[in-house]
């Protein structure tokens, strides 16, 4: 099925109009010695068959355990607008809105969603979206060296470990220097900061809540930044930001963060959303796309793509940013999804993650052998200790349903037996209880 | 129409020694060729910067031009009203609308650069 | 319209939340808290509805109708892609599933449609593997120039320039610079609309890391000397970059692999028509030739003796993580989808039709529309407004109009070496009907032009706004709504 409309006849005449009898005659600058030397392509499959065997592959993943796996990336409850209004295919089958006249829909809701993130973050301007927050972080430590003029990035290690990587990724072949800064029960630690900060930092990056679902509040650091000239990114939870302090509130320059739990399915991995707020001060060195207001001939209200002139399509090997196709569904997934939560809504989804997770926490403190890291506050997600590997028990409780949350010894050699736990508004009480029983029940053997 | 007092280099600026100091500009030709200049970002003062070295960026609304310094030399003052006024390029790109002076540049590098005719011409052959 | 902001009521809900089944907790620090709420609007789910609704009416989109928007092929998605990606056992999957113990185990459907679609490409492109990580086209240039760095850092070889034609997709020169390289323009030879390979080996030399090449090119040209290109560059151990943005034209022709390209990457959301979303998501894997396996991104998929799939993370060469999971799965699936429903036969007539199409629009719009590089294209075609120039009609007068046709207008002042450039590409799921309905549209204009040239400045008259001010735009940085 290949969804050509033409037929045989058409083709003829179409061929006529060309001057060619055949459509190989139009294929001819590919010399024969370059022609593919194979095409294995399995045949075609009905619609029908298509659907029968992604539906048996698909029911090979284990999507149903009760989830209470985290790590940045979260199962939140989707209202069912958000898919009524993005699936939509006057959003869904448009592209880049480059003829302003025939996207003012999508540049209206573009607009509207980067207000939506200003709102959020405190931040004076959003750009459409990024990729996702990984490579936002990354993006954010380009504008803070370009600001600045200076090459090194100190990191927080409270930064989600695989942003982390992502960013050694791309800074590889770039003379960029990162350093990082452990953690000190589980919140940045201040003092070896401040001693790390130099002339020669541009930026330090750290995360709300952070990676161990820790809560802070970073205006000492930004303030300690500002003095000395260095930039203050700051990565957030977006669903958090209904309750906790912004970037805006505590002064940080560059505000990230992945936009996956507003709207968006899990997806394994992505589609997601990376986005990115900053100063007014900063905003030529934005990378992205960027929708502003004007009015048209006429005088009526317009959208349009605006400060072009930074991006690749012009700037060429002088752009903010190499980036072109954004994920602008998914950011209109975000904007129908806070436009329906509204405000009371997104407060309510927050407030709801924060007791279940208090909750969990104390049934899990009744169980014998497990510790609840407690030093400092968190929001939706917490770290256990338990007395085994955490990731053979995690094994163990994923056989009786339940995915129990992330085992951190991948990320943290030091810490083989810490579980980090997830809790959304989805989760009942019931089903907590139930993770708590369970694991109390297998912790005993 | 391109004033005779001063250089002009074949990236469309131009150059103007008076007092010592060197003023630098983009040609009429240049900012016909842009449209509307929205923003322009100029060097730090006491910046020094080679011949045809990256000094700044002259933006409109579709274009982005980088700006060469057109001989060896320091930066002495940037044209500060263009912060709010970038218009002054388009309106009176050989007055108003400078954008930068050098102190300590090379004048002989000066003396090698187009006439205004020389220039002329060389506008008149790319077309 | 009113912004969404403007049209929030005070103490309206649009979605309600079950009451707290669990014991109200102590609230956090007052130092942990936001000032205030964060403002966002207050509406009914059906004020809501109301309002995206009538904005989805002001967008023009491939169902609406025909959208030759060169360069982006914009081809009909079909419905499929979007119930399989829908389901339930792959929309719901956590990323961070395979990282338990045996985790693999839990998500071998999601496995097995990566390393499917993997072989897939590798059959398509004739390349030895690919990553599918990359989650655009330019952030495949980018993997794909860091698998080059890395490859040369290996050798121990400090190669730093990497050259490419005038008219690439600005993401090339980007997506170079971003990866560290300094970055050198080939000239394209003005009579062939090709680059032209004898100026191309005077500038290669032992500082070249790369060249990166689109093939067909953004003129829609087949470079039939790719080969020797290829040639020349690996003289002197250059790698070549294949930009495959112009796929579409070439499926079951030619494979960027058989001419020895080292590196490309596939804009899925182009060729494999997968919605391009009001500007993505999209997703860019990767290809290499063997020599470039060890560096590709962690982690790999992998077939074990019993038919299973796991990821490994022990790639000790690796460039590392260049997106936090497997790259954006939702995209990936529908490609596969695509693929499958496609399948080998369907795939080539897409590029056969995607290829008749343009080239008999070509050939009726040639008539009153100048054609600086007249021979048959591949899947696009370049013209410009020069003729129309003449009586003050330019691109984007002609872009405008065409939107009170009924018809989005194709890519204008691009390629940059073509002035008043229209770079057209009709897609294989056009019909004649459509075509000739556009091109009468086109030659209508034409007249227009030569006739009542103001009427095309005075257009569009049908869209919701006209032209909207840019300068203001850009002076005012109006970006967000906010009280």
């Amino acid at each position: 099925m290949s969804y050509v409309g033409n037929t045989d006849t058409q083709r003829q005449e179409m061929l006529a109009r060309c001057g060619v009898d055949s459509v190989d005659a139009l294929f001819e600058a590919i010399p024969e010695h370059l022609r593919a030397r194979s095409f294995d392509v399995a045949p075609a499959k009905s619609e029908l068959e298509v659907i029968d065997e992604l539906s048996r592959i698909a029911n090979r993943n284990y999507a149903h355990l009760t989830n209470f796996l985290g790590g940045g990336f979260y199962d939140h409850f989707v209202p069912s607008a958000v898919g009524a209004i993005c699936s939509r295919s006057e959003f869904y089958t448009a592209y880049t809105p480059y003829q302003p006249e025939v996207s003012q829909g999508t540049l209206q809701a573009i607009y509207e969603y980067q207000s939506d993130i200003c709102r959020l973050t405190g931040m004076d301007v959003s750009n459409a979206s990024l990729y996702d927050g990984g490579t936002a972080l990354y993006e954010a430590c380009q504008v803070a060296i370009h600001a600045t003029h200076r090459g090194r990035i100190v990191v927080d290690g409270g930064v989600n470990p695989v942003y982390r990587k992502m960013l050694y990724c791309y800074t590889a072949n770039l003379a960029i220097e990162f350093e990082e800064i452990a953690v000190t029960h589980g919140q940045s630690n201040r003092e070896q900061i401040f001693d790390s900060l130099t002339d020669e930092t541009a930026a330090v990056i750290v995360q709300n809540p952070n990676f161990f679902g820790v809560v802070d509040n970073h205006a000492d650091i930004v303030k300690a930044c500002h003095d000395r000239g260095i930039l203050v990114i700051q990565s957030v939870y977006p669903v958090a930001m209904s309750v906790l302090a912004t970037p805006g509130q505590i002064g940080a320059d560059i505000a990230t963060g992945e936009g996956q739990s507003l709207g968006n399915p899990l997806n394994f991995g992505g589609p997601y959303l990376g986005f990115m707020a900053m100063t007014k001060a900063l905003v030529r060195k934005m990378p992205g796309r960027l929708v502003g207001r004007t009015v048209d001939r006429d005088g009526k209200d317009s959208f349009v793509l605006t400060l072009q002139a930074r991006e690749q399509h012009i700037r060429r090997n002088k752009a903010t940013s190499n980036i072109c196709t954004n994920q602008a569904l998914c950011a209109l997934r975000a904007h129908a999804y806070l436009s329906l939560v509204g405000r009371s809504g997104l407060r309510r989804v927050a407030d709801l993650c924060y007791a279940k997770a208090e909750y969990a926490k104390q049934r899990f403190a009744q169980i014998p052998g497990v510790e609840v890291m407690t030093a400092s506050p968190t929001f939706n997600e917490f770290t256990i200790r338990v007395p085994m590997d955490a990731g053979e028990l995690a094994g163990i409780l994923v056989e009786r349903g339940i995915a129990p949350g992330l085992p951190l010894g991948r990320y943290y050699e030091d810490m083989q037996n810490y579980l980090l736990v997830a809790v959304t508004e989805r989760r009942t009480k019931h089903e907590i209880g139930l993770y708590a029983e369970t694991l109390e029940s297998v912790l005993k053997g | 129409m391109n004033p005779s007092d001063r250089k002009y280099t074949k990236s469309h600026e131009w150059i103007k020694v008076e007092d010592g100091e060197a003023v630098v500009g983009i040609t009429d030709y240049a900012q016909e060729a842009m449209g509307d200049v929205t923003f322009v970002e100029l060097p730090s003062v006491g910046a020094s910067f080679p011949k045809a070295g990256d000094c700044g960026v002259v933006e409109s609304v579709k274009a982005a031009s980088d700006l060469y310094c057109p001989v060896d030399g320091t930066i002495a003052d940037v044209n500060a009203s263009l912060e709010n006024a970038p218009e002054l390029i388009n309106q009176d790109p050989y007055e108003d609308g400078w954008l930068l002076k050098l102190r300590d540049f090379d004048e002989s590098q000066v003396a090698e650069l187009m006439t205004a005719d020389e220039y002329k011409a060389s506008l008149d052959q790319d077309s | 319209m009113a912004v969404i902001f403007d049209k929030s009521i005070s103490g309206r809900q649009g979605v309600r939340f079950p009451t707290s089944d669990v014991p109200e907790p102590a609230p956090l620090g007052e130092a942990y808290r936001r000032d205030g709420d964060a403002p966002l609007c207050e509406l009914t789910e059906l004020d809501v509805m109301r309002h995206f609704i009538e904005l989805s009416h002001k967008n023009f989109s491939i169902d609406s109708g025909f959208y030759p928007l060169g360069s982006c092929t914009m081809k009909y998605n079909p419905k499929l892609l979007e119930t399989v990606a829908n389901m339930p056992g792959f929309a719901n999957l956590h990323p961070f599933l395979p990282q338990l113990r045996r985790g693999c185990m839990l998500t071998q459907g999601a496995l097995h449609v990566l390393y499917e679609l993997e072989h897939q490409l590798c059959a398509i492109a004739g390349m030895d593997a690919f990553t599918l990580q990359p989650l655009a086209g330019a952030h495949g240039e980018l993997t794909g120039l860091m698998l080059i760095a890395a490859y040369h850092r290996s050798k121990g070889n400090d190669k730093k320039e990497v050259l490419i034609p005038d008219e690439a997709h600005g993401t090339n020169p980007s997506s170079a610079a971003i990866a560290g390289f300094t970055t050198r323009s080939i000239p394209t030879d003005p009579e062939t609309g090709m680059l032209n390979v004898d100026a191309l080996a005077t500038m290669v030399n032992d500082q070249t890391a790369a060249i990166m090449l689109t093939n067909p090119n953004t003129l829609g040209i087949f470079n039939s000397d790719v080969d020797k290109v290829v040639e020349i560059a690996h003289r002197f151990d250059a790698q070549v970059y294949y930009d495959g943005a112009n796929l579409n034209a070439i499926l079951g022709k030619f494979r960027p692999g058989d001419a020895g390209i080292d590196v490309m990457h596939i804009n899925l959301h182009k060729t494999f028509a997968t919605p391009h979303g009001g500007g993505g998501p999209g997703a860019g894997p990767v290809g290499v030739q063997e020599h470039l396996v060890p560096f590709l991104p962690t982690s790999r998929i992998e077939k074990r003796d019993d038919s299973t799939y796991q990821l490994n993370y022990d790639c000790p060469e690796s460039i590392g993580y260049i997106a936090p999971f497997y790259g954006n799965f939702g995209v990936l699936l529908r490609a596969y989808a695509y693929i499958m429903s496609m399948g080998r036969e369907g795939l080539i007539e897409a590029s056969e039709n995607a290829v008749l199409n343009a080239n008999y629009l070509m050939n009726i719009l040639k008539t009153k529309y100048d054609l600086p590089y007249d021979r048959t294209c591949m899947h696009e075609f370049v013209i410009s407004a020069k003729n129309q120039v003449k009586h003050g009609v330019h691109a984007i007068d002609i872009a405008k109009a065409l939107m009170d046709y009924g018809f989005h207008p194709p890519t204008v002042y691009f390629p940059l070496i073509v002035k008043e450039a229209m770079m057209i590409e009709p897609t294989e799921t056009e019909s004649k009907e459509t075509l000739d309905a556009f091109a009468e549209a086109m030659l209508a204009i034409a007249d227009r032009a030569e006739q009542e040239p103001g009427t095309l400045h005075a257009a569009p008259s049908s869209t919701c706004v006209n032209r909207p001010d840019e300068l203001k735009a850009a002076k005012d940085m109006d970006f967000a709504h906010l009280d």
